[in-house]
């Protein structure tokens, strides 16, 4: 079923299935075109020019989707762990994960932290970098350790690459990621002001590609995407406009995307993908590059729930958006079990209903194949917003 | 299967431990009521600065022994269902809910009045739930917050880095800055290095209280009677309170282990349990155990807030730095997963255990998530029987009493067949011998 009247956006096409491919056909193309080493990056945000400037292509690791059974990693993590974290061990174990040579992990949850150890144990050739992103903002240490702990991140990924960056290399590595992350920013806006021009399902799959596709090769498809999508002429549809809240880890399968614009939703703005367009402006490019990327991440970057910025309650922030986007609701779309997200909802409701902000929850789990349940929800969602 | 009678024990030790703990909360509910002009903050138990707090003559109020005692006490249930009404997941951690239940309760607890806090000082050590837990108090409450960035262990070696030290050293120097603006007062240097001394001294008879549990009978049970203690070398490390329980507890013990007294009429198993207890289950949990002549020889639990069994002290020579060490690398929270699986090893060996225990709670899921992988890694490549169990620490809809005594009762079962095969194979081989 298509979403719109208008002439599909040719990378989307050919993306579309590539996206949810645990295969990484791409992936294993660039290994074999270029000779080099990959390193996946688990949610939520990654360093990933440390990893481009050490010549190796960094991909995004959002575990198995829909496409896999979890029949080892079910033994290893409980029945009350995110399905992410299990999905992706068992990409491990049935091998999936043979064109990645290393796996970085972050500080954003309590089971993420213990998957990267157990990661470690059972897949010792494929070496497991954690890495801590500082959660004291304020602190005037915090961004020169964090700059210290990204030139500790780079030797880790230097050893496994054979390459290690100089200065120059990453701030090559900077501008080729400023440049795909200010046509993500573009095409944000594009849909926000337009969202009957580029639907939300296209825009996922277009971020989604540049999560597993070289910098240099990402930005001309977004661009073409872009002015694809700019000149559409297509005229807006009686849908409600909302901001979707709640899957910046886990995803939710594309199709459910979909079912939330069909139920008649415009998705304004989104926290899909997000650590991948995390930062609001570009890197800057001058001086010492670790600590340009570490205050970018301190000071000028996206809200994620898994970055605590007392400066600035992520609550309050969402009710700025809703208002600023002129959204008629939010729906809160949250992975089961995600602790983070499920945290943040109780204060997101508590802000929103102070404001007067209608919202919906609603619980998706990334294996999900059944949408029925969840599309009638907010059919009945808007409805009731659409005839109020 | 021989029935084990549960005798008394620590009794001049669990009295003693009630009246300090009675005396603290009565400091607690005087400045909740106005009768004290005494500052607070709030913090958490794993690796945090009690001791800066104390300096300043602030009580440190810890939010995760407010809400397990009431969870001990039964009472949780309907704190947490308050705060689930709130908008809380039923997932989420109960320890936050009971807390934000408590709080909307009006900080009114069975054994006190909680004050609200003067400063929300969340010491992130590993448990990214404490972030999300004093963020919300933050919101709730209107209090002020400051998280104290503790970098995650992830050096080979466990160790952490000249940058690590100095960065958590820097963060310390800018709390000490916020705590003389609440207190009104300059930090009076001698008085850290007093109670860092007193930190190391407690410390030291800890330790020492905890290599008794080596000998056989162990003289009393490294889990179900480490919380004891443990309420006290947390809520009231740095005084010299504390100082004097500890020499009173380790007497105790000391003169117990040579008698060679234990816990129970006669030590059938020696465990190590993982996991943090079933608060609000803690007796009926305990008795799954005594009924075997199980007794916990060693426990991860009791590390949560500092591990001091391995050598570490504070050091009032480098104040500072050595709060740092302790926040960073001296407590079990901000060590990687694996270097928890290296702990376990130590105490089956050290500690001469026969068995591994694992109580997964869904709470909290620094200590559970992966505890699967745990089992299997004592169990096919240590070859340690081991029992992986689920409840939870403070929620009581969790814990299934008949299903979990199920699985202890065949646990022990195999385990005492497993000795009975065992000497009827050693007795076999010694008669073809002769």
């Amino acid at each position: 079923m298509t979403l719109t009247a208008y002439a599909p956006l040719p990378v989307v096409e050919y993306y579309k299935d590539v996206v949810e491919d645990r295969e990484f056909p791409t992936v294993r193309e660039w290994r074999r075109r270029t000779g080099r080493k990959v390193a996946g990056s688990f949610p939520v945000y990654s360093p990933v020019e440390l990893a481009h400037a050490a010549r190796m292509l960094p991909v995004g690791l959002f575990g198995g989707g829909n496409q896999i059974e979890i029949a080892h990693a079910d033994s290893r993590f409980q029945s009350f762990i995110c399905s992410i974290v299990k999905s992706t061990l068992e990409l491990g174990f049935i091998d999936k994960l043979a064109p990645f040579d290393a796996l970085l992990f972050h500080s954003i949850c309590d089971p993420a932290r213990n998957l990267a150890s157990v990661m470690q144990r059972n897949f010792p050739d494929r070496k497991s970098i954690y890495v801590h992103l500082a959660q004291n903002m304020t602190s005037a240490g915090a961004a020169d350790y964090l700059a210290y702990e990204y030139r500790r991140v780079t030797k880790e990924l230097a050893e496994v690459s054979g390459y290690a960056p100089t200065d120059d290399d990453l701030h090559a590595s900077l501008a080729a990621f400023n440049a795909v992350r200010a046509r993500l920013r573009e095409l944000y806006a594009l849909r926000a002001a337009s969202p009957e021009k580029l639907s939300t399902t296209e825009l996922y799959t277009l971020v989604r590609m540049s999560t597993f596709t070289d910098p240099s090769e990402a930005e001309p498809l977004l661009a073409e995407s872009l002015e694809a999508a700019r000149a559409r002429d297509a005229r807006p549809k009686d849908r409600i406009r909302v901001v979707v809240v709640g899957s910046f880890c886990e995803q939710p399968p594309v199709e459910l995307i979909t079912g939330l614009e069909e139920a008649g939703c415009y998705i304004l703005d989104d926290d899909f993908l997000l650590g991948w367009r995390l930062f609001k402006r570009d890197v800057p490019l001058e001086g010492d590059p670790y600590l340009a990327l570490a205050r970018s991440y301190l000071d000028d970057s996206l809200h994620a729930s898994t970055k605590h910025d007392l400066r600035d309650p992520r609550a309050a922030s969402l009710v700025t958006s809703a208002r600023a986007h002129q959204a008629d609701a939010v729906i809160f779309l949250g992975a089961k079990f995600c602790e983070p997200g499920l945290f943040d909802y109780a204060l997101y409701r508590r802000a929103l209903e102070k404001e007067g902000i209608p919202h919906l929850f609603l619980e998706f789990e990334e294996k999900m194949w059944m949408y029925d349940k969840i599309r009638t929800e907010v059919e009945t969602f808007v409805e009731s917003m659409l005839f109020e | 299967m021989k029935n084990a009678t549960e005798i008394r024990y620590q009794g001049k030790v669990h009295e003693l431990q009630k009246e300090l703990m009675g005396a603290y909360y009565a400091q607690l509910t005087d400045i909740a009521k106005g009768r004290s002009s005494q500052k607070n903050a709030h913090l958490l138990i794993a690796g945090n600065p009690v001791e800066l707090v104390r300096a300043f003559d602030m009580l440190p109020v810890f939010p995760e022994v407010n809400v397990l005692q009431i969870a001990a006490r039964k009472a949780s249930l309907p704190l947490i269902q308050k705060a689930e009404e709130l908008g809380y997941a039923v997932d989420n951690c109960a320890y936050v809910k009971a807390d934000v239940g408590l709080y909307l309760a009006g900080y009114e607890a069975p054994y006190g009045t909680i004050p609200k806090a003067d400063l929300l000082l969340c010491n992130y050590v590993g448990c990214n739930v404490y972030l999300n837990w004093f963020e919300h108090l933050s919101e709730l409450t209107g209090a002020p917050a400051v998280n104290i960035d503790v970098p995650f262990i992830r050096s080979a070696d466990g160790e952490p880095s000249t940058e690590d030290i100095a960065y958590v050293v820097k963060q310390l120097e800018e709390l000490i800055a916020q705590l003389e603006t609440i207190t009104g007062k300059a930090l009076d240097w001698n008085k850290l290095r007093r109670t860092v001394e007193l930190s190391a001294y407690v410390g030291e008879m800890w330790s020492e209280i905890k290599s008794l549990t080596k000998l056989r009978p162990a003289p009393y049970d490294a889990y179900f009677d480490s919380v004891t203690m443990m309420a006290v070398l947390y809520c009231l490390r740095g005084t010299e309170e504390a100082a004097r329980f500890f020499e009173i507890a380790l007497a105790d013990l000391k003169e117990r282990a040579a008698s060679h007294k234990g816990p129970l009429p006669e030590e059938r198993f020696r465990v190590v349990i993982e996991g943090p207890p079933p608060w609000p289950f803690l007796r009926v949990f305990r008795d799954m155990f005594t009924r075997w002549g199980a007794v916990a020889v060693a426990s991860t639990y009791s590390t949560v807030g500092g591990i001091w069994e391995f050598g570490f002290r504070h050091d009032p020579d480098h104040p500072l730095e050595s709060i740092a060490r302790h926040m960073l690398s001296q407590n079990l929270c901000n060590r990687n997963f694996l270097q928890r699986y290296d702990q376990m090893e130590r105490y089956v060996n050290e500690w001469d255990a026969d068995a591994i225990v694992i109580h997964s709670v869904k709470s909290c899921r620094l200590f559970s998530a992966g505890q699967g992988d745990m089992r299997e890694y004592f169990v096919r490549e240590k070859h340690v029987p081991t029992l992986l169990i689920e409840s939870d620490l403070e929620d009581p809809r969790y814990f299934s009493q008949a299903q979990l005594r199920n699985r202890i009762d065949a646990f022990f079962e195999a385990l005492t067949q497993r000795r009975v095969t065992a000497a009827a194979d050693a007795a076999g081989t010694a008669e073809a011998v002769v």
